[in-house]
């Protein structure tokens, strides 16, 4: 059973589509990469997916009731906002707020692990407003973690990070992938996408431009005509390596 | 729970401090007897329909004050919030003032805190109307503002237009806020309405933790917004509308307490709810205390001494924050 199923969805900013008629499925097991240049509707497509924004189409998560929608997927903001200094860990389990939160010991665990997985052990009791960046992108990534959702949609949660963090955070959701959940994630470095998505959905002015396995989408046709770049796709020893060159005016 | 006990023995012995206190000295044995009912029929009365009024109001009224103030800082995610923001407290001075000036407060007791209290319910209604079930912080903000101007405005003209020199002495004095010669009457209009405001604001709990992560990530935590806009607004009206109608405007207690209480709750808004109720209850027992103990003879009022312990203690944390910063 596909984790989310969005059908015509269109979403209109005043007459204009910002999203429009997309239609596509996740499916367990796969980590897809939401990609497109500035403005394409990345945000906006994620946004409507989970019922925030009026939209028409259908997405399978909207209509569900906003409890049930916090148990089907998680939710990665792309600005990370951390309004009080509380605790690394007080803001991990906030992803446990859909659970019931009688269940102290799930709870813990659940926590627990999400901290390990990004490697937070170490910070669990510093205040979260007085670490880096970086660090905190990571919290709040583990928070998102540990509402244990089958589903996790994030929007450019890689961006501000180093080059270390941000293979890290991809491996993470691969590993989420392998082990059954599914992930929909917006980026913008297309090597990236290219190296640690399943699949690749490329958006074009709030359209779907090319849903496929990444070899498929990122030719370099494409790149010119979507994202004005001339660019070189390498089949190395390593996977696939793209080297953007240059500005198609 | 450390600090739930002791700000609730805090406010325990601040208020039976103030009831040990007043214009006839009591001895203690006198001070309890009278409060239930026994001994001097005197001790009784002073006891039962002076003191408890005013130690019950001042608690009522401090926890109202605290804790719509944490549930304002909590939402709007800003330290800088106070529950006058919203223009309730505005509104009910308005309210009062009307009530003072067409002579209607001296017609029956309630009349001004029933006023005020109207005008303070209105003022919400004004603001949903303005900023719309499903309108965002900001809107509520400018609505709130623009509420408050208009009630400024409005309780500005009331004075300026006063031809009885005696209303405006009362006006400029009801402002001020007291909680001098409160009778079991006005405790029983505002009890019930700060108890019913207090706990729609306690539900808010698990909605203010998730707004720590923004709007966007708290809505994904399945907390809807329009439900929890509208329990915010409609209990701080119900809780401050009360608390102004019957003590007069007092500030700086929802502006302080939840700032002054935060490092203490690990800076949950959860934990800061009920912890500020208390903290609200113990400081204004405090400023009324101070009240009746520094000039007893002038009638000093409550909310300057409040803004007098307030505004030294806010520039306190201010300069901590300054060189945290």
């Amino acid at each position: 059973m596909s984790l989310l199923a969005l059908d015509q969805l269109t979403v209109t900013r005043g007459q204009c589509p910002v999203v429009d008629s997309v239609s596509l499925t996740v499916e367990p097991g796969e980590c897809v990469g939401l990609i497109g240049p500035n403005g394409a509707g990345k945000t906006t497509l994620l946004r409507a997916a989970l019922g925030l924004l009026p939209h028409r189409g259908r997405s399978s998560l909207a209509t569900l009731s906003a409890r049930d929608r916090a148990r089907a997927a998680a939710w990665l903001p792309q600005s990370r906002e951390i309004a009080w200094p509380v605790t690394v860990e007080t803001l991990v389990a906030l992803g446990r707020l859909p659970h019931d939160s009688r269940a102290g010991r799930v709870q813990a665990r659940a926590v627990e692990t999400a901290l390990e997985r990004m490697e937070l052990g170490a910070f669990r009791h510093r205040k979260a407003t007085a670490l880096s960046g970086g660090e905190q992108a990571r919290v709040l990534i583990a928070r998102a973690l540990a509402q244990e959702a089958p589903l996790l949609l994030a929007d450019e949660p890689v961006a501000g990070l180093d080059p270390a963090s941000q293979i890290f955070t991809l491996q993470v959701f691969e590993a989420l992938a392998r082990e059954g959940h599914a992930v929909l994630v917006s980026l913008h470095d297309l090597t990236l996408a290219a190296r640690h998505c399943t699949r690749l959905v490329l958006l074009d002015r709030g359209r779907v431009a090319a849903d496929g396995p990444p070899l498929e989408v990122l030719t370099e046709a494409r790149l010119a005509e979507v994202f004005h770049l001339r660019g070189h796709m390498l089949e190395t020893p390593h996977g696939p390596l793209l080297q953007p060159l240059d500005v198609l005016r | 729970m450390k600090l739930a006990l002791s700000l609730t023995l805090l406010t325990a012995a601040l208020g039976l401090a103030s009831l040990m206190l007043g214009y006839a000295p009591l001895p203690p044995r006198a001070v309890l007897g009278g409060l239930v009912g026994a001994g001097d029929p005197l001790h009784v009365m002073v006891m039962q329909e002076i003191r408890l009024p005013r130690t019950a109001l001042a608690v009522l009224v401090g926890a109202a004050l605290g804790l719509s103030g944490a549930a304002m800082q909590g939402y709007l995610r800003n330290p800088l919030a106070e529950p006058g923001l919203i223009g309730v407290s505005g509104s009910a001075a308005l309210g009062a003032v009307i009530a003072l000036q067409s002579g209607l407060a001296a017609a029956f007791a309630l009349a001004l805190p029933l006023t005020a209290l109207l005008f303070a319910l209105g003022a919400v209604g004004l603001i949903l109307l303005l900023a719309g079930p499903r309108g965002g912080s900001l809107t509520l903000i400018l609505a709130g503002i623009a509420v408050s101007a208009l009630a400024g405005a409005l309780t500005s003209l009331a004075l300026n237009l006063s031809s009885n020199p005696y209303a405006t002495f009362e006006i400029v004095f009801w402002m001020m806020g007291s909680l001098a010669d409160r009778s079991l009457s006005h405790l029983a209009l505002a009890a019930p309405l700060i108890a019913l405001g207090g706990a729609t604001l306690l539900t808010l709990g698990r909605g203010l933790d998730a707004l720590t992560l923004g709007e966007d990530g708290a809505q994904a935590l399945g907390i809807s917004m329009t439900s929890l806009r509208l329990r915010l607004l409609f209990g701080t009206a119900a809780a401050v509308g009360a608390a102004t109608a019957v003590a007069g405007a007092v500030g700086f207690v929802g502006l302080v307490v939840p700032h002054l209480l935060r490092p203490l709750c690990g800076a949950r808004p959860s934990r800061l709810l009920w912890a500020s109720a208390l903290g609200g209850a113990a400081m204004l027992l405090t400023a009324d205390i101070a009240v009746r103990l520094v000039l007893p003879e002038r009638d000093l009022k409550l909310g300057v001494v409040m803004a007098l312990i307030g505004a030294p203690l806010f520039l306190h944390l201010i300069y901590k924050t300054r060189r945290a910063g």
